[in-house]
């Protein structure tokens, strides 16, 4: 039988605020344990929670980038379940009326374009932190991420595929960054994902039972936690068997789904209206301004980058991946003042391998959009052959300086003068009589020996144009 | 207005003894068989107030959460007040290294 997956995602992603959602504590990553929970985050009996405007713009933020409805007014609710790392016993959420409503993302798969419904994003809290090793059998409570804004983004079961989710996933990261309400650290917890997975035989309409991955913090994992998850349920259907619907925790390092048992009952989460606060109204004003500081997303960047520079899509894509990307991109093309598919050239390529080997991301590239406009110009001007601007980049990557110094010292300038170069075609072409022979007798490929010999006689510094045509000249018969 | 029937409500047995204790199971609440029975009798009689409720028309009527139209005041997203990790370790049962100890939770 043919089988159809269907995906559905729940993202949780930190929102970028100095101070926590309902208390002034600070929000920093990788503080000592508890000194980041005031009063209010640790549930001191009579506090109250005071919500951070900051939250609620960057959520409405959100919203609009997603074309959804971005409701005037939404509730906070309390969401009920006993864990120690939620002192409070419940958890402030939004449930009946979430911020966000009913939005769309367009990504890109192999086959195609596809828009994924965005079924709702609300606002939230984030609970405090478990540690169970080598607590001398207790578990440890860090309190510092408790009251952490998070916001849920959840998605319609519209995803047919791992690589579908993923490709979401990715779009996903990349908008929040460029709203820049979420750091996007999935290392650090920052941007997490929780899958919801079913299988169903093809062209069956209902939905097949699900199963909630959880702990999957990682794009790879992401997709090899649905692929392990589907195999797993087809398995089970193909041989008669039921799906249960429950929530599974995805082994990273087994590479496999594990059912989490003691959800059992958990989900009788008994949600109200928290008395502690009133609706939270979004006046019009409000929303304008969050429609006016609204930054370049990524789909009309990309959309500007091919009309503007005249890039191809696949160009535009990978250099518009992140605002820092993109940015340092145009930075380039400004200063290097040449053809900007160049330097797009050397962005995506020398560029983008470096980061790439040394795990770097753009921020802390050795070679500035500066100094790669020199680079890329001196490639433009004929100064240095496309090869030996690769060492140059090298040079320059190990602070040797900038382009042009690097080419002056090394003396890179390359030849480009006619009559210099045939001087040194005639030295070679003079040096290997039976190569000639050959070459005149028919043999072409002997043709390439000659380039070779001529730019190792010129130290890699002849223009190979000129040398081609020179020795095309000199070699005839 | 409807008027009410209250005399009447406390007669009609709307939880038993199973609803009970999955309620205090929810609510991690230990009770004894006497309090259940207790407890039974009570929440009926909230849950017939809350039926009784439940019988006015309120089609058309928008659901109210909270009973004001201002709406949440914003806090100003900046870092303040104090954070005394002693004194809120103090009142911990127990603690070790700054991080409070409870008995072992396994997921």
């Amino acid at each position: 039988m043919e089988w159809e997956t269907v995906i559905g995602l729940e993202v949780h992603a930190q929102l970028k605020t100095k101070s926590k959602i309902f208390s002034g504590a600070p929000t920093a990553y990788g503080a000592a344990p508890n000194t980041q929970a005031n009063v209010v985050d640790a549930a001191l009996p009579g506090v109250l929670p005071v919500l951070n405007g900051e939250a609620a713009r960057m959520a409405a933020r959100f919203g609009l980038a997603v074309g959804a409805t971005v409701h005037k007014r939404s509730v906070f609710a309390r969401k009920n379940y006993f864990y120690p790392d939620l002192p409070k016993g419940y958890q402030i959420s939004q449930y009946e009326q979430p911020i966000v409503e009913r939005g769309r993302l367009e990504i890109t798969t192999a086959s195609g374009e596809k828009v994924i419904g965005i079924t709702r994003a609300h606002l939230e809290e984030d609970a405090g932190k478990s540690l169970h090793e080598d607590m001398g059998g207790f578990t440890g409570i860090d309190l510092n991420r408790a009251g952490t804004p998070l916001l849920e983004i959840v998605s319609e079961p519209d995803m047919r595929s791992a690589a579908e989710a993923v490709a979401y996933l990715k779009t996903l990261h990349t908008l929040v960054r460029y709203l820049d309400i979420c750091d996007g650290n999935m290392q650090e917890g920052s941007f997490r994902c929780d899958a919801n997975v079913s299988v169903r035989p093809l062209g069956e309409t209902r939905l097949g039972t699900r199963a909630e991955l959880k702990n999957i913090n990682s794009f790879r994992f992401v997709e090899r936690a649905i692929e392990y998850e589907v195999r797993r349920q087809i398995a089970l259907l193909s041989s008669g068997g039921q799906v249960r619907q429950e929530t599974r925790l995805y082994d990273s390092a087994r590479d496999e789904t594990r059912s989490m048992r003691s959800k059992e009952e958990a989900n009788d989460y008994r949600y109200f209206p928290d008395p502690d606060l009133p609706t939270l109204v979004l006046t019009d004003a409000f929303l304008a301004e969050v429609k006016e500081t609204m930054p370049e997303l990524p789909d009309a960047k990309r959309r500007r980058f091919c009309a503007q520079y005249g890039l191809s899509a696949y160009d535009a894509g990978v250099l518009t991946a992140s605002r820092e990307l993109a940015r340092y991109y145009e930075e380039a093309v400004e200063a290097a003042a040449v053809e900007p598919k160049l330097v797009a050239n050397w962005v995506t390529g020398e560029l983008a391998a470096r980061l790439n080997e040394e795990g770097l991301d753009i921020a802390s590239a050795k070679v500035t959009a500066q100094a790669l406009a020199g680079l890329v110009r001196r490639v433009a001007d004929g100064t240095v052959s496309g090869k030996t601007a690769k060492d140059v980049f090298e040079a320059m990557w190990a602070g040797e300086g900038s382009a042009d110094a690097i080419i002056a010292s090394r003396g890179l300038r390359q030849i480009s003068d006619d009559s210099a170069i045939e001087e040194v075609v005639r030295q070679v072409i003079e040096a290997n009589p039976k190569q000639l022979a050959q070459y005149r007798a028919g043999e072409e490929k002997v043709f390439t020996f000659f380039v070779g010999q001529t730019m190792k006689a010129s130290r890699g510094k002849a223009n190979p144009a000129k040398v081609n045509e020179i020795l095309k000249r000199l070699l005839a018969p | 207005m409807v008027a009410c029937h209250g005399s009447t409500l406390h007669r009609i047995p709307l939880l038993n003894a199973e609803d009970i204790e999955k309620v205090a199971h929810l609510a991690r609440l230990g009770l004894t068989r006497e309090e259940g029975q207790a407890y039974a009798q009570d929440l009926s009689r909230i849950l017939g107030l809350v039926s009784q409720m439940n019988a006015v028309p309120t089609d058309g009527v928008e659901p109210m959460t909270h009973p004001d139209e201002a709406g949440l005041r914003f806090r100003e997203d900046v870092v303040s007040g104090e954070i005394d990790r002693d004194r809120l370790l103090a009142v911990a049962p127990k603690t070790r290294d700054g991080l409070y100890l409870v008995p072992k939770v396994i997921e």
